[in-house]
Parts: C-alpha cells; structure tokens; sequence
C-alpha cells in the first residue's frame, strides 16, 4: 500500500535475528532501488548469509519489516519467491541428475510448461558456456561450472531480484572474471543484484551500493567512492631530483612528510583533482621541478579495517 | 492453474526427480530387495522344515512354512524398503537444493510428497519381485482376484505409514547414518510378533507385545487373504493401526519440514 510508482526492490528496516543466544543481525536497514547492483561486504561470521536467507523467505527474522519486490516476507512469501532467484554459498544442484535435468526441474517447477521449459534450459545451458557438460551428472562438474550451473537454476524464471551469496568464493580468477560478467549482463537487462562478498575487490568492480556488515550491525553505506572517502590515509606522494628541490617543496607546503634517502614528500590529500590541482599551483608557483607524482587513494581494504577496527584476517585461503 | 493443480503438477514433479534418483543409484535399492528375499530363502531351506513341523499342522515341513512365512516377509520388505526412505530423505535434506526448493513458489509439501510416492512404488515393486521368489519356491496362495486386489490394498496402505514415519525420521536426525539406524526395529518388528512363528509359542510377556504390536494383526489379515486363514477383527485393528501411524507421521514430518533449516 504505497503511493510512489517505483518500489525499491528490497527493503528492510530494523531487521533482527539471533540463534539461540547468539545475535547475528542486530537491526540492519538496507534499501535496494530497482535495476541496481547492492553488496553486502563484510567478514566471515559477519551475518551475511543470514540476511540473504531471511531475504530470500529461507527463514524468519525475529523482528523487522522485510519487503521484497512490494511484498511482506513473512506474511506474503509466495509472491516475493516467484519473483527471486538464489544462489547460495554452497551450491543448490541436484548432484545425481544432469546439468540439463536440474534445468528442467526448476522449469516445471516455475511451471513454464513443457516446451518453454526446454528451450529456456538450452538457451541457458549455451549462455552459461553448459552445452557440452549437459548431459553429465553435476556431481561430475569443477567448482566453476556448479556455480553456473547453480546460478542458471536460479535464472530460469527470469526473476527480477537474484540473491548471489559469495557466488564467486574458491573460484579461480577466470571463473571471477566470467561470473563478473554473467552478474553484469543481468544488471543490463533490469534485474536488481543483492550481492555478498567479502572480497573488496568484488564490491569494488560491481556493486553500485555497498554496506559494511560487522557483527550484525551495518557499520557504513554508500558507494565505494564515498566509503573511501570516510575514511583517512589518502595522500600525494611526490618525488624530487635532488636534495635542493625537495627542500625547497617542503619549505613551501609545510606539512608533509619527508622522506629524505627516498627524496620523496607525502603530502595529505583526499585525492580529488581540485585539491592535486591546487598543489601543483602551489609547486608552480614556486618554482620547484617535480620529478613524479603518484596519487593514494585509500582503497576498499583500508575502508575495512578502519571501520571494522579488525582486519579481513578470515579471509578464505581458497581464494 | 489452481491451487490443486499446481499441488499435483509439483508433486508429480517432485516424483520424476526421486524415481531418477533410484536410477541413478540403483545399488540401494538392490540391497533393500535383497535382504527379505536372503531371509525369505534362509528360513524356508535353512529353519524351515523345523519351523514348519512346529506348526502343528497335518501336511507340516518346509512346504507348509512357505506359506506361512511369506507374509511376515512381505512385511520385512516393508520395512526394509522404508530404510531407504528415511536415507534418502535424510541425504536430500543435506543437500544445497532442499534450500533453493524452500525459497521458490512451489505447493511446498510436494518434496515430501514426491519421496512418499517415490518409496511406495519402489515397496509395491519390492514385494512384487519378492512375492515372485516365494512363488518359485513353493508359495501357493488360495486368494482369488478379489483377496488378491485386498491383500495388495493392505500392503500399500501399511507402505503409506510406514513410509510417512520414517519420512518424518529422515527429517528429525541430523546424519545420514543415524537415518539409516533410526528405522532398523522396524525391520525386527514381523519377528517379534506372528511373522515367523505363531505367537501362542512365546513366553507370556513377549506374547502380549507379540500381539499387540502393530505388524500381526497386517500380517494376519495378509495370511487371511492370501491362504483362507480365519481374519477376525485383525482387518479393522489393521487398518486402525496403519491410519494412525500415517497420520503421526505425515504431522510430524510437516512440522519438521516447515520449521526453519538450522545452519
């Protein structure tokens, strides 16, 4: 019962969960607009996978409003599933029939019929690269092609919200790159993306919304430009030709650190062009040649551990 | 489509994925035929011209044991067949896609109901085969047409329960190996009632659990169908028994299935 035409595809508020005594969701708000690219970052343990399952009707919350695609999760789940696809964790195929059959499986359980339900397979069995492994059991597939095979399981109803929980953990750096692009394609065709990850990189390269989850609470959000900019630790490093003109900059700038065996000044900066414009101003104006320039801006990892105040030490090794 | 429709369409669905699982995995369901038949064969040519003397009856011997035993084994096939059940469904419920199964829009209790169905024709296959090996060896049923459409009515529905309870024991263990554990007395159960001896031959304390438990009076109303033996009320406690056991099971499993998966 809204007023506005555009319905935010996922949105919870005040969301809680915990199992036993053990709290993992400790009131989180998220806010996914349709067509988007939304990622939940955070470490192991973190409550990820908990969310995507509450958001996927997989289980209860203890409390909070859940609404996905305009309908309660709780009270209305059939029609916000008709309108999902999952892929979990850990793979969801059926190992003892064929890449071909789990596709037909979750055709006739979409109820596409006989015949739409074949074609739909084979268009996505040729989309994920499955044609010639179709007719082997899953359980005979690499890591790789379960987790295509997993992710076209959940695409066959051409859902309009895909839940991805860590789709791309222990894959080579290949098989990251081909799902990067499989999650791209679909985010161009409308489909909104409700992402978890812990690698940085990942929500770097395609999320348009990141939230930082810690111990159940969202500890930031926003795109990956603002969350670096939260946080401290950006800087200009410039280098000089000789003793002379590194003295001479560091006498005209003042506060930098100097580097004397390196002839290099770290100059603190947020990294935007007006602020390297204005430096260079500063060095033109003075006259003193600068032999190279690089700029640091604070990544992703830094963002992690600063806010987290622990680093991503459970980081898989399967990586 | 409907509501019923949509039941029955994913239900069937369901079904075609169990039945190719027994394709796939053939070797289960060979053990559990298997083992009746290896009882079946042991006590006609091994325990059975004792066995069959002790019966008291004029013709006595092994060929009298035959057709005394053979409901008790179709029994034990039962039983034996519902193992699987629970070890299926246990193995399914390991399983990534119960998950993904749980978060689509599908009549949810076609999962159970498609492993339901699935063990109730592997069973009616099961006794079938075994039926035939006790034929070869000498079984001789005076049933007719009629007696013979009742004792396969009594059958399925002792199949129904026994598979909707071992369904709800695939689901409350938490291994695959405490499932295949879990159902094993009900594979002692036709001995320990008139299954392979007349329970008047027993010490009074086992004799009343002998008659009381739920296979005599099913192995009873077999042997009545099947070789003209006088039925009594065991038909009606039969059917009685086998009604409650489905609907406990069928309750427990759908409260077990409808809770949330723990992690």
């Amino acid at each position: 019962m809204t007023t506005t035409p555009s319905q935010p595809a996922i949105r919870a508020s005040e969301l809680r969960k915990s199992f036993g005594d053990h709290v993992v969701l400790d009131g989180i708000d998220l806010d996914v607009p349709e067509g988007t690219i939304f990622s939940l970052l955070g470490p192991n343990g973190a409550g990820k996978t908990t969310t995507v399952q509450i958001l996927s009707t997989l289980i209860g919350a203890d409390s909070g409003q859940v609404r996905v695609a305009a309908h309660d999760v709780a009270r209305d789940p059939d029609p916000v599933r008709a309108a999902i696809g999952v892929t979990g964790q850990f793979s969801a195929v059926d190992n003892l029939l064929t890449g071909e059959e789990n596709l037909i499986l979750m055709a006739d359980l979409r109820h596409l019929g006989r015949r739409e339900g074949r074609r739909r397979a084979a268009e996505l069995l040729d989309q994920f690269d499955l044609v010639e492994a179709a007719r082997k059991p899953a359980a005979t597939y690499s890591g790789g092609m379960r987790r295509r095979l997993d992710l076209a399981m959940g695409l066959v109803g051409d859902p309009r919200i895909v839940f991805l929980d860590e789709p791309t953990a222990g894959l080579d750096p290949r098989s990251r790159r081909t799902m990067w692009q499989i999650i791209r394609d679909l985010v161009a065709g409308g489909v909104t993306i409700f992402l978890t990850t812990q690698y940085l990189e990942e929500a770097d390269e395609l999320a348009d919304r990141i939230a930082l989850l810690d111990h159940g609470k969202l500890v930031a959000e926003g795109t990956a430009n603002q969350l670096k900019r939260r946080i401290p630790g950006g800087h200009i490093s410039l280098q000089f030709a000789d003793t002379d003109g590194l003295e001479a900059a560091a006498r005209t700038l003042g506060e930098a650190l100097r580097d004397d065996d390196a002839l290099s000044l770290q100059v603190p900066s947020d990294g935007s062009v007006k602020s390297l414009r204005a430096l260079l101003d500063q060095l033109d104006d003075a006259s003193i040649g600068v032999a190279g320039l690089s700029i640091h801006t604070p990544d992703l990892d830094d963002v992690f551990l600063a806010l987290t105040g622990q680093p991503d030490k459970e980081k898989e090794p399967a990586r | 489509m409907s509501t019923l429709s949509y039941a029955v369409a994913d239900s069937a669905t369901m079904l075609r994925r169990n039945l190719r699982h027994m394709l796939r995995y053939p070797s289960m369901t060979l053990m559990l035929v298997g083992m009746p038949i290896v009882f079946l064969l042991l006590f006609v040519y091994v325990f059975g011209g004792t066995l069959g003397a002790g019966l008291g009856r004029p013709s006595g011997g092994r060929t009298e044991y035959v057709e005394y035993v053979t409901p008790g084994i179709l029994l034990m096939t039962v039983a034996a067949a519902v193992q699987g059940t629970a070890i299926s469904v246990a193995m399914d419920m390991t399983e990534g896609i119960i998950a993904r199964f749980r978060t689509m829009a599908i009549f949810r209790p076609s999962v159970l109901t498609g492993h339901v169905v699935g063990s109730m024709i592997q069973t009616m296959l099961s006794m079938a085969v075994v039926i035939g090996v006790a034929l070869l060896i000498g079984f001789r049923p005076s049933a007719g047409p009629v007696e013979w459409a009742a004792a396969t009515g009594v059958l399925a529905l002792i199949t129904l329960a026994l598979t909707w309870l071992t369904v709800a024991l695939g689901l409350v263990t938490k291994s695959v190996e405490t499932a295949s554990n879990l159902p094993m007395p009900l594979v002692f159960l036709p001995f320990l009632g008139s299954g392979f001896v007349p329970t008047g031959s027993m010490p009074v304390g086992l004799r009343w659990f002998a008659e009381y438990q739920p296979f005599t009076p099913v192995i009873e109303t077999l042997r009545g169908l099947l070789l003209g033996t006088p039925i009594g009320n065991s038909a009606v406690i039969a059917i009685a028994w086998c009604a409650g056991i489905a609907l406990v099971g069928y309750l427990w499993a759908k409260k077990l299935y409808n809770r949330d998966p723990v992690r």
